[in-house]
C-alpha cells in the first residue's frame, strides 16, 4: 500500500495526473469507500488498499473521463477487463486515465464473514500472507481462513494479469478454486419448472434498489430505460411479476456479450441475489455458440453478438441449440 | 410476565397465527426479512437485523390506491379497501419501532393517511429486545433503549427462553388469547430479564458509534448545513442507487403512478428514493439536477428538516442498515462525522 501512496504522490507532484482515484479508509475495518485524492497529505492520511477494497473503480472513470486533466486510477486485474470494455464502448477516455494495475490477493466479503457467526466486529486484521483474518468482536475473537471470506467472484478468478495498465504495483494471487460455470450447469440441469421456481425465489427478494445496475460497468447508459418517466412499467413499484420476469432478465440481455463477469452486481445486492448467474449463463452460451470470448480482453475485438457471419448459429425455441 | 421455552417457538407462532395474521422475520436462502407466517416457515429470531426494515407491514413498498374501470362509455372508480384484519408484527426491534413513530408523525398528522392508519390500528407489535447488538447499531444516539422496546408486547431472548411481557391493552388481549402456550413467569424469571437488560445495555455502551455526537444538527441550521462545501466531497462515491432508502425504517417518500391495465387504470403508490433522478419530478422538470443535491436532500431531511418540523425528532433511528448495505460504504454516520470534523477544523 505504501508503494501505491508514494507513486501516487510522485505522479501528483510532477503534474502527470490531477487527481487520484482510489479507496478512502473507512471508520470500520471493512468499509473503505471509492474516493478521489488531490493532495499528498490526504493520500498519507486516508488512502487505503486491502482485502476490503472490492469496488471496481472502472465505472467511476466514466465520470472521471469528463474531469480536467488525467486521473490516476488503481485497477485490480479483474477491474481492468471492465476498463477495456468501456474503451470499446467509447464510455471512458484512455488518454484521461493513468492506470496503475494493482495486485490482488482476492477480495473479502463482509457478508461471508458474518455468515460464519461473527457479530459486533470491532477490528479486523489480515495477516501478511493473506491466509487468515482475525476478527475482534464485542463477543470474542475469531480467526477465519481468508479463502472462506472471499467474494464469490474470487473463487472463479480470471487470473493475475492486468488487461490494460501504464504500470503495475504489487503481487497478485490466482484465487480460483471453483469451476466458473458449475453453478450455471446445475441450473441448466433443472426442469423448466424447477428453474422458474429457483429464480422466482431468488428474485422475489429484489427491492428494486438498482444497486446492481448502478454499479455495473456495462450499464453505462446515460439514462436507463427503467428511469424513464414515460415508460409505463412498474419500475419502482416492486410488483412481483415485474422483477421476477422482466427487469433482471432484460438487464442480463442488455449486457450480454459486454459483461466481463466482474461480479459487482452480486457483491452489492443487499438481498444476496446471485445475479451473476444470469450473466454467466450468457457467457457460457456465447462460448459454446461462437467460440470462447471474454469481454474486456481486447477493446478492438468484435463482440460475437454485435458482429455477423454466415456461419453464425441460430439458437431458438424451434431450432434448439443450433 | 410470561415465558416460553425457545424450543417451543413454532407452537407459539402457530397459536398466534390461529388468532390473527402473523408477520415475522423469515430466512429465505440466507436473507432474513419480515414475511407472512406459514406452517414450516424458516422463522429466524436470532438474526439481529432484517435486510429491509419492517415498515412494509404498515407502509408497503407498493399498494394500489384505487382502480378506474372503463366499460363502454362509462368510467367507474373503485377505492381500494382499507386493511380490516388484525395482525401481529412479531419480533420487531426497538429501533424499528422508533421508525414507526417517525412514520406516525408523517402519516397520522392531518391530512391523515387512511391506508396507513388502518394498518396501525389493526397491528399489534410484539417486540424483541436486542440480545446481541452489533457494531453498526447506534440507536442510543437517538434515545432508543434496545433493552426495553416500546411496544404492545415485549420479549427478551435469553437462557433458551423467550420472556413475554404485555404492555398495552392490545398486548394484554393477545397474551390472554395465548394462555394455552405461555407459562407464568416467576421472580427468578423477572431477575433473568433484568440481567439480560443489564447485559444488553453494557454492550451498547461499548458499541463504536454509541457516542456519536449530534451537536450542531438540531435547531436552526438549515442554511449553514445546506450550503456547506462538505457535501461536494461526501457524495462522490454515491452510485445513486436506492439501497439506503429502501432498507431504511424511516424513509417515507413515495411516488404515485398510474398503471394502464388495458381497460382501465390502477393508481398505485410505491416507495420513491431521493437518490433517483426522477424524484419529485414536476412539469417544469426536476428541482434537483445533480447527485450531490439528491444526496444532500436525504441527510438534510433526516437530520435537519424533519426535527425542525417535528419537535426535534430526528428521522434516523440508528438501525445501521445503511452502514451495512451501502454498495459504496457511505452512510449517515460518515456524514455526521464529516461535519463534525469540518466544524473542528474551523475552530
Amino acid at each position: 500500500m505504501q508503494e501505491m501512496i508514494n507513486r501516487a504522490k510522485e505522479l501528483l507532484s510532477d503534474g502527470t495526473v490531477n487527481r487520484v482515484l482510489g479507496w478512502r479508509r473507512g471508520d470500520m475495518s471493512y468499509n473503505p469507500e471509492p474516493s478521489y485524492f488531490e493532495t499528498a497529505e490526504d493520500l498519507d492520511a486516508n488512502f487505503v488498499y486491502n482485502g476490503f477494497c472490492g469496488a471496481n473503480l472502472s465505472k467511476y472513470m466514466i465520470e472521471g473521463s469528463k474531469l480536467e486533466g488525467k486521473t490516476l486510477v488503481f485497477l485490480k486485474p479483474c477491474d481492468s477487463y471492465s476498463f477495456n470494455q468501456l474503451i470499446a464502448e467509447h464510455r471512458v477516455d484512455r488518454d484521461k486515465a493513468y492506470i496503475i494495475g494493482v495486485g490482488c490477493m482476492g477480495k473479502l466479503s463482509f457478508e461471508k464473514i458474518k455468515e460464519q457467526g461473527v457479530k459486533g466486529i470491532t477490528n479486523i486484521t489480515i495477516d501478511d500472507a493473506n491466509e487468515n483474518i482475525t476478527v475482534e468482536t464485542l463477543y470474542g475473537e475469531k480467526t477465519l481462513a481468508y479463502k472462506d471470506c472471499m467474494l464469490e467472484r474470487c473463487h472463479v478468478c480470471k487470473g493475475k494479469e492486468h488487461q490494460i495498465f501504464d504500470e503495475t504495483i504489487g503481487e497478485s494471487r490466482d484465487t480460483k478454486d471453483a469451476d466458473r460455470f458449475a453453478e450455471v450447469e446445475k441450473i441448466e440441469a433443472m426442469s423448466p419448472e424447477e428453474k422458474f421456481a429457483f429464480f422466482q425465489n431468488e428474485l422475489s427478494r429484489c427491492i428494486r434498489c438498482n444497486a446492481c445496475r448502478n454499479v455495473c460497468p456495462a450499464c453505462s447508459c446515460r439514462k436507463c430505460v427503467f428511469d424513464s418517466t414515460k415508460f409505463d412499467s412498474a419500475q419502482k413499484a416492486n410488483v412481483d411479476s415485474f422483477e421476477e420476469r422482466m427487469f433482471h432478465i432484460i438487464r442480463a440481455f442488455h449486457v450480454a456479450g459486454r459483461c466481463t463477469d466482474c461480479g459487482e452486481c452480486s457483491r452489492v445486492c443487499p438481498q444476496g441475489i446471485p445475479l451473476h448467474l444470469f450473466n454467466r449463463k450468457f457467457i457460457k452460451d456465447i462460448d459454446e455458440f461462437y467460440g470462447e470470448f471474454q469481454a474486456g480482453v481486447d477493446p478492438e475485438a468484435k463482440s460475437p453478438l454485435t458482429s455477423f457471419t454466415f456461419n453464425d448459429v441460430e439458437p431458438g425455441v424451434t431450432g434448439g441449440r443450433r | 410476565m410470561f415465558k416460553i421455552a425457545k424450543s417451543k417457538l413454532p407452537e407459539l407462532l402457530k397459536a398466534i397465527a390461529a388468532q390473527q395474521e402473523l408477520f415475522l422475520p423469515v430466512n429465505n436462502n440466507g436473507q432474513v426479512n419480515f414475511a407472512a407466517w406459514f406452517e414450516g416457515c424458516n422463522a429466524d429470531i436470532e438474526t439481529l437485523k432484517t435486510v429491509k426494515s419492517p415498515k412494509d407491514m404498515f407502509f408497503p413498498q407498493s399498494e394500489t390506491l384505487y382502480t378506474v374501470k372503463k366499460e363502454q362509455h362509462k368510467l367507474s372508480v373503485e377505492p381500494q379497501a382499507l386493511a380490516d384484519q388484525n395482525f401481529v408484527a412479531f419480533g420487531m426491534k426497538a429501533c424499528d419501532i422508533q421508525g414507526i413513530k417517525v412514520l406516525d408523525k408523517v402519516f397520522l398528522a392531518e391530512p391523515v393517511d387512511t391506508f396507513y392508519r388502518a394498518r396501525r390500528e389493526h397491528g399489534t407489535i410484539v417486540a424483541l429486545a436486542c440480545h446481541e447488538p452489533e457494531e453498526s447499531c447506534f440507536c442510543k444516539v437517538f434515545g432508543v433503549d434496545c433493552a426495553e422496546p416500546d411496544a404492545d408486547v415485549v420479549m427478551w431472548n435469553a437462557n433458551d427462553t423467550l420472556y413475554w411481557k404485555a404492555v398495552t391493552d392490545k398486548g394484554t388481549a393477545l397474551t390472554e388469547a395465548l394462555s394455552g402456550v405461555l407459562e407464568n413467569a416467576d421472580a427468578a424469571d423477572e431477575k433473568a430479564v433484568e440481567t439480560e437488560q443489564e447485559n444488553i445495555r453494557a454492550i451498547v455502551e461499548k458499541l463504536p458509534y454509541t457516542n456519536l455526537s449530534l451537536e450542531g444538527w438540531n435547531g436552526n441550521v438549515t442554511e449553514e448545513k445546506f450550503n456547506s462545501p462538505v457535501w461536494e466531497k461526501l457524495y462522490k462515491p454515491c452510485l445513486a442507487c436506492g439501497t439506503c432508502t429502501f432498507v431504511c425504517p424511516t424513509c417515507q417518500c413515495y411516488d404515485i403512478k398510474d398503471y394502464d391495465t388495458g381497460h382501465g387504470i390502477q393508481r398505485y403508490r410505491c416507495w420513491d428514493s431521493c437518490m433517483y433522478s426522477d424524484f419529485t419530478m414536476m412539469a417544469h422538470g426536476n428541482n434537483r439536477t445533480s447527485q450531490m443535491q439528491r444526496f444532500r436532500q436525504r441527510f438534510m431531511h433526516k437530520l435537519v428538516y424533519f426535527p425542525a418540523n417535528n419537535d426535534g425528532m430526528y428521522s434516523c433511528v440508528g438501525c445501521g442498515r445503511c452502514v451495512e448495505k451501502c454498495p459504496s460504504s457511505l452512510n449517515i454516520v460518515k456524514v455526521i462525522k464529516a461535519f463534525e470534523k469540518e466544524a473542528a477544523n474551523h475552530e
